[in-house]
């Protein structure tokens, strides 16, 4: 069956644009989703709620919509078809629903994914009628990594405390000599009952739990929960309130990729692009904070509108800011440019081929960078974007230079984007009142964030709490293609691969 | 190579002066008054993130900028504890890292300092205690300072560093 046919069969979810669910079966589970792959369909998110009958969802971007795969399980221990022969991605949320919720995927692997040995295996946070099971003395987990053999082959394990000021992860590389054979990443451990703790929250809280999935991305996840919430209880905010969170999220975007090119160069070895960079991130930051009070915009975006008020003088001297930084990163991409340690290294570094990228799902800034031409603000507007025309920026090559390339281009669209706001903000309240009950049921909130797609499905009780809320990163869907960019490639390399990828542990470990 | 002596020169020496110490942070005070002159201001720091959402990590990075410019002062990030004098912790525990966290004290040499930064890591935040989450860094390891904020501005973090260092009577 064509793609076209589930998607008139479907009813709009509300939340972001064009989101919609389609009730399928276990036979059309597989084959609904197998059409929507063969129509260039991509997974956005896989999750269970197994608070009140067992549901199994996937949300699929397909064209102009989402299509939101909902089948009813039999029991909250059934096993359902899995999706990972069509979405590589899917098989570590599988996995993870499995850890949490119960379903199990019919899979090879049914290794533990988000549990380590923290928990008892009979335990299922989720499941809403289990009390938490009594603490345990740590214990080291015994993980089932595959295993590289031959002549000369080595591993090296890495994590999960790295040497940096970077989350905990575990790396095993398989190696012959300095070349990486294999990457096996080992992640949860920044897992901390996120989606439970939400559960125990009223709806109006949930943003600040949200805010906090992955700090880098506050305000893409504060927004995402917002429009999920506001679109259950058919509430719209004030035109400036909309305006103003769009300013925020160019903001942590700009912010964000000024740290992650310093990085980058540092990890070439040229300390002055890490000076140079942090030094504008720290003036950019400064400029946020005095214009909207926060340096990080956690709790800016809230039910119904926007936490604070920006004057026109402090919105005026963001702008200008933003204009000098604009200068001053055209003048330092020059200098890579012209730098040939830098090419050398950057250039055939960690290559994604499009054609493996769009196998794989690769989303968001590291898509683009290997051809995947997606941006929710261009593809899906969400109000103001549908004026903002912002252009999805877009490179082939999908090697370390292309995402270097891919950021310097965004850095300069988001600061175009920020000096426009700042021209056009309409005038108007902030906000409106937002009552504790306002509605009931399901929601979608997408944002674009500056990784990539931010994902929060929400359900909202009648009493109006929540009962379940699945927060989903694109660190999900690009974390395994990363163990794909980094083979051939020499372990000395991973740093700056890795870098350039810069995902969230915190966001896909929940 | 012209046009990066040139942004170098254009752009001067940004770094701002240091904040002092606050007695007030200090939350253990077991530390001797001989240890703390030993260590004097050259520090090595091993920062471990044991369950943080990563904000307090982006205003850590910052004190590496020219702005803050915490080598400067003497003090630098290290790559293995074995070479620390300071933990710099954050998050909540999340209970798939306590082993870790607790190996990663242990392997730091004495005399060892620790400083929990933030919110979540000084109380547990918005994550609090659960089935996987311990909840604040002192529930698994002793702490001496502890600095609130979500996350903490990136003086504040310095002021919590100097103040772990501080010689009681020094003020």
């Amino acid at each position: 069956m064509p793609l076209r046919k589930w998607i008139e069969r479907a009813t709009p979810i509300p939340g972001a644009p064009g989101v919609c669910r389609v009730n399928v079966s276990t036979e059309s589970w597989h084959a609904c989703a197998a059409d929507a792959a063969a129509g260039g369909g991509r997974l956005l998110a896989l999750w269970a709620d197994v608070s009140r009958e067992p549901m199994m969802f996937a949300a699929i971007c397909a064209g102009r919509d989402v299509l939101t795969l909902a089948h009813e399980l039999p029991t909250a221990i059934s096993t359902y078809p899995s999706l990972a022969d069509l979405f590589p991605a899917a098989a570590r949320m599988q996995r993870a629903v499995a850890d949490l919720s119960g379903p199990r995927a019919r899979d090879f692997d049914q290794r533990p994914w988000l549990r380590h040995a923290a928990w008892p295996a009979d335990y299922l946070p989720l499941a809403s009628a289990q009390t938490s099971p009594e603490p345990t003395a740590p214990a080291a987990d015994q993980y089932g990594f595959m295993r590289v053999s031959g002549d000369g082959v080595h591993e090296i394990p890495v994590g999960p405390v790295h040497a940096g000021i970077i989350e905990p992860g575990h790396f095993r590389f398989s190696v012959v000599g300095e070349k990486v054979l294999k990457l096996e990443e080992r992640l949860g451990y920044v897992h901390k009952g996120i989606e439970r703790k939400f559960g125990e929250m009223r709806a109006n809280e949930g943003q600040r739990l949200a805010a906090r999935v992955s700090g880098d991305s506050a305000v893409a996840y504060s927004w995402a929960y917002c429009q999920a919430l506001e679109g259950i209880a058919r509430a719209e905010v004030p035109a400036r309130a909309a305006w103003l969170r769009a300013l925020a999220l160019e903001c942590e975007r700009i912010a964000n990729h000024l740290g992650d090119l310093g990085a980058l160069g540092n990890d070439a070895g040229f300390a002055f692009a890490l000076a140079q960079f942090s030094r504008l991130k720290e003036l950019w930051l400064r400029a946020v904070g005095a214009a909207l009070g926060q340096r990080y915009l956690f709790d800016f975006v809230i039910p119904g509108g926007v936490a604070d008020n920006v004057d026109v003088y402090r919105l005026a001297n963001l702008a200008a800011c933003g204009a000098d930084i604009a200068a001053q990163a055209a003048v330092l991409r020059r200098i890579f440019d012209e730098h040939a340690g830098v090419r050398d290294r950057f250039a055939g570094a960690g290559t994604v081929p499009p054609e493996l990228a769009a196998r794989l799902g690769l989303c968001g800034l590291a898509g683009r960078a290997s051809g995947q031409s997606f941006d929710l603000r261009a593809d899906r507007p969400c109000r103001p974007y549908d004026e903002l025309s912002v252009r999805p920026m877009v490179h082939f090559e999908g090697d370390v230079a292309a995402r270097v390339a891919v950021r310097f281009d965004e850095l300069q669209e988001s600061l175009r984007v920020v000096g426009e706001i700042s021209r056009r903000l309409p005038a108007g309240p902030l906000r409106i009142a937002f009552a504790d009950s306002a509605g009931a049921g399901m929601g979608i909130g997408l944002i674009e964030g500056w990784r990539g797609p931010v994902l929060v499905a929400l359900t909202i009780a009648a009493d109006g709490g929540i009962q379940r809320c699945h927060p989903h990163d694109p660190s999900w869907q690009n974390w395994s293609v990363l163990e794909h960019a980094i083979i051939g490639n020499i372990v000395p390399d991973f740093p700056l691969i890795n870098k350039s990828f810069n995902l969230s542990y915190s966001g896909h470990d929940l | 190579m012209l046009k990066t002596l040139h942004t170098i020169c254009r752009t001067g020496i940004v770094t701002e002066p240091a904040p002092a110490s606050d007695a007030a942070l200090r939350v253990g005070d077991e530390l001797q008054q001989r240890i703390r002159d030993i260590l004097g201001r050259a520090l090595c720091i091993r920062h471990v993130d044991a369950g943080s959402c990563n904000g307090c990590e982006l205003e850590i990075h910052a004190l590496n900028n020219p702005v803050y410019n915490i080598e400067g002062l003497g003090i630098k990030f290290v790559a293995s504890p074995r070479h620390a004098d300071l933990l710099l912790v954050t998050g909540p525990v999340a209970r798939n890292m306590e082993l870790a966290l607790r190996r990663v004290h242990d392997a730091t040499p004495e005399p060892k300092l620790v400083v929990a930064i933030g919110d979540c890591a000084c109380t547990g935040g918005v994550f609090g205690e659960s089935y996987a989450s311990a909840g604040r860094v002192a529930n698994v390891i002793p702490v001496n300072v502890a600095v609130a904020g979500c996350p903490p501005h990136p003086n504040r973090i310095l002021t919590a560093i100097l103040t772990s260092i501080q010689a009681r009577n020094a003020k």
